[in-house]
């Protein structure tokens, strides 16, 4: 699943390193040598990227294909979004900092078959400006793509906080009532493409949908990139075959399943997984029978860790990076933080006010940060229900090391 | 009877980067609307793209026009059902 710097590329075999295959080595040589030339353009783009079965690796896993039959025209921008907001997440930063010709060919074969007059734009978060740079200077048609330094925060990568940003705004989420595919930058269509996702179209243009469907399951072709964190091991980035499960994921970072309580998966913004759900395959999207991964972040909980403490941590955090902007957010996850705190660590007052944060701040917010917060708090109450009731005894996993 | 039982007429969409919670659509819908914590609008029994995207019935739109006329920081549009 990890490789060697000098592997050798395996690119037409069903390997389930693609990506990655440049690691190590993200000049413009190496590139050309594994992948070959990206055509200038793909006749059949949308077809192949819909047989391939391509969806978005920013966390919504819309199919790519459809993103683009919904233009209301030639796009007048095309945009990479590296901004990667999400703290447990480091899969754009590794894949830009290994590959990043292959997101650079990703826009300019969009481009070229779609708007080849469209502005290409790379929107990325500032620790990876330089390698960004780097890279569109080393190709001859790189002139062609801008790169621009992403706002902070954890909302800086929603799709209307990167158009904001790029139309000279702050970088925050904006009210869009329109599909950026309808009105976007400068109130025309725009596509914005999470890097990963660009990188993946980049290789199907070269090798077709057959190909991009040899790795992975029917239901979940293709590799993706996963960020692994948590339980002392050093966050690090893998590509994974579709369908692979926590259990796998578990293994391969040399741990024993029992060892670990629970996983978190797709961030932030995600759900806590028990170990019932580790054989699980994980999948773009959830569906029946499998885990939902998001943008592909996989944090790790010890059997010694309190787990209520550590959504408690993460609600705070994402309380704090409301936009400020729109009021149920700004004062409703604060609420939601203190009373998840009251419930689960406190006397256990506050149960109301909990449920109602639960069942009326979703869908209430230019963007989705007061849906992804709740069903972050909703999933740690579930999974860590006996937690909540040990804590009202006086007792916690973590000081009991782990043994009731 | 609820909006979704009878093909809504509109939707109200609240640009909630504007709302400041003063309240006036609160007080012309009734009854569709009511007032979080705060004073922010919420629509109870709406599902959470609803929140945003409110339908009304034929009845409420004139209330709904008037409240995207009187809301003092121009935080509401009606549009068209969604399809």
């Amino acid at each position: 699943m990890t490789i060697a710097p000098d592997a050798t590329p395996q690119l037409r075999s069903a390997s389930s390193i693609r990506l990655l295959t440049t690691i190590g080595h993200p000049g413009w040589a190496t590139h050309l040598a594994a992948f070959g030339p990206v055509p200038e353009r793909a006749t059949g783009l949308v077809d192949m990227l819909r047989d391939a079965g391509l969806v978005g690796h920013g966390g919504a896993a819309f199919p790519v294909w459809q993103k683009i039959a919904s233009l209301a025209g030639a796009p007048a921008a095309i945009i990479a979004n590296a901004a990667e907001g999400e703290p447990l997440s480091s899969k754009d930063a590794v894949l830009l900092a290994n590959a990043p010709q292959l997101v650079l060919d990703g826009l300019l074969v969009l481009a070229g078959s779609l708007a080849p007059r469209a502005k290409l734009l790379l929107y990325v978060n500032p620790l990876s400006l330089d390698a960004a740079e780097r890279a569109v200077a080393e190709r001859p048609d790189g002139h062609r793509i801008r790169v621009t330094a992403a706002a902070d925060g954890f909302v800086a990568g929603e799709v209307s906080a990167v158009v904001d940003a790029l139309s000279g705004g702050r970088g925050l989420p904006r009210d869009h009532p329109y599909h950026l595919t309808q009105k976007g930058l400068k109130g025309k269509p725009t596509l914005v493409f999470n890097v990963e996702t660009l990188a993946h179209l980049a290789l199907i243009a070269r090798y077709g949908a057959a190909w991009f469907r040899s790795t992975g399951t029917p239901d979940d072709p293709g590799t993706r990139l996963i960020t692994v964190s948590g339980m002392g091991i050093a966050p690090h980035v893998r590509e994974v075959g579709g369908g692979t499960t926590l259990s796998g994921v578990i293994a391969a970072c040399g741990l024993a399943e029992t060892s670990v309580q629970a996983v978190l998966v797709g961030g932030y913004h995600g759900v806590w997984v028990e170990p019932s759900g580790f054989p699980r395959p994980l999948t773009a999207r959830a569906a029946r029978g499998t885990t939902g991964v998001g943008a592909g972040v996989v944090h790790l909980l010890g059997r010694h860790e309190c787990g209520i403490a550590a959504s408690s941590t993460i609600l705070r955090y994402l309380a704090s990076q409301s936009a400020a902007q729109c009021g149920p957010c700004l004062f409703g996850l604060p609420t939601l933080s203190g009373a998840f705190d009251e419930v689960t660590m406190g006397r256990g007052r506050g149960g109301d006010v909990l449920q109602r944060m639960l069942s009326t701040l979703p869908g209430r917010g230019a963007c989705h940060h007061p849906d992804g917060t709740v069903r972050f708090a909703a999933s740690a109450l579930g999974v860590f229900a006996e937690e909540v009731t040990a804590h009202r005894s006086g007792r916690c996993r973590a000081a009991a090391g782990g043994r009731r | 009877m609820s909006a979704r039982e009878q093909a809504p007429a509109a939707r109200l969409h609240i640009d909630w980067t504007r709302c400041d919670a003063r309240g006036s659509c609160i007080e012309l819908l009734a009854g569709r609307l009511v007032a979080d914590e705060w004073g922010y609008p919420s629509a109870p029994g709406m599902n959470a793209a609803e929140q945003s995207d409110v339908p009304l019935r034929a009845d409420e739109l004139d209330a709904g026009r008037d409240a995207v006329e009187l809301c003092p920081r121009l935080a509401l549009t009606l549009r068209a059902p969604r399809s």
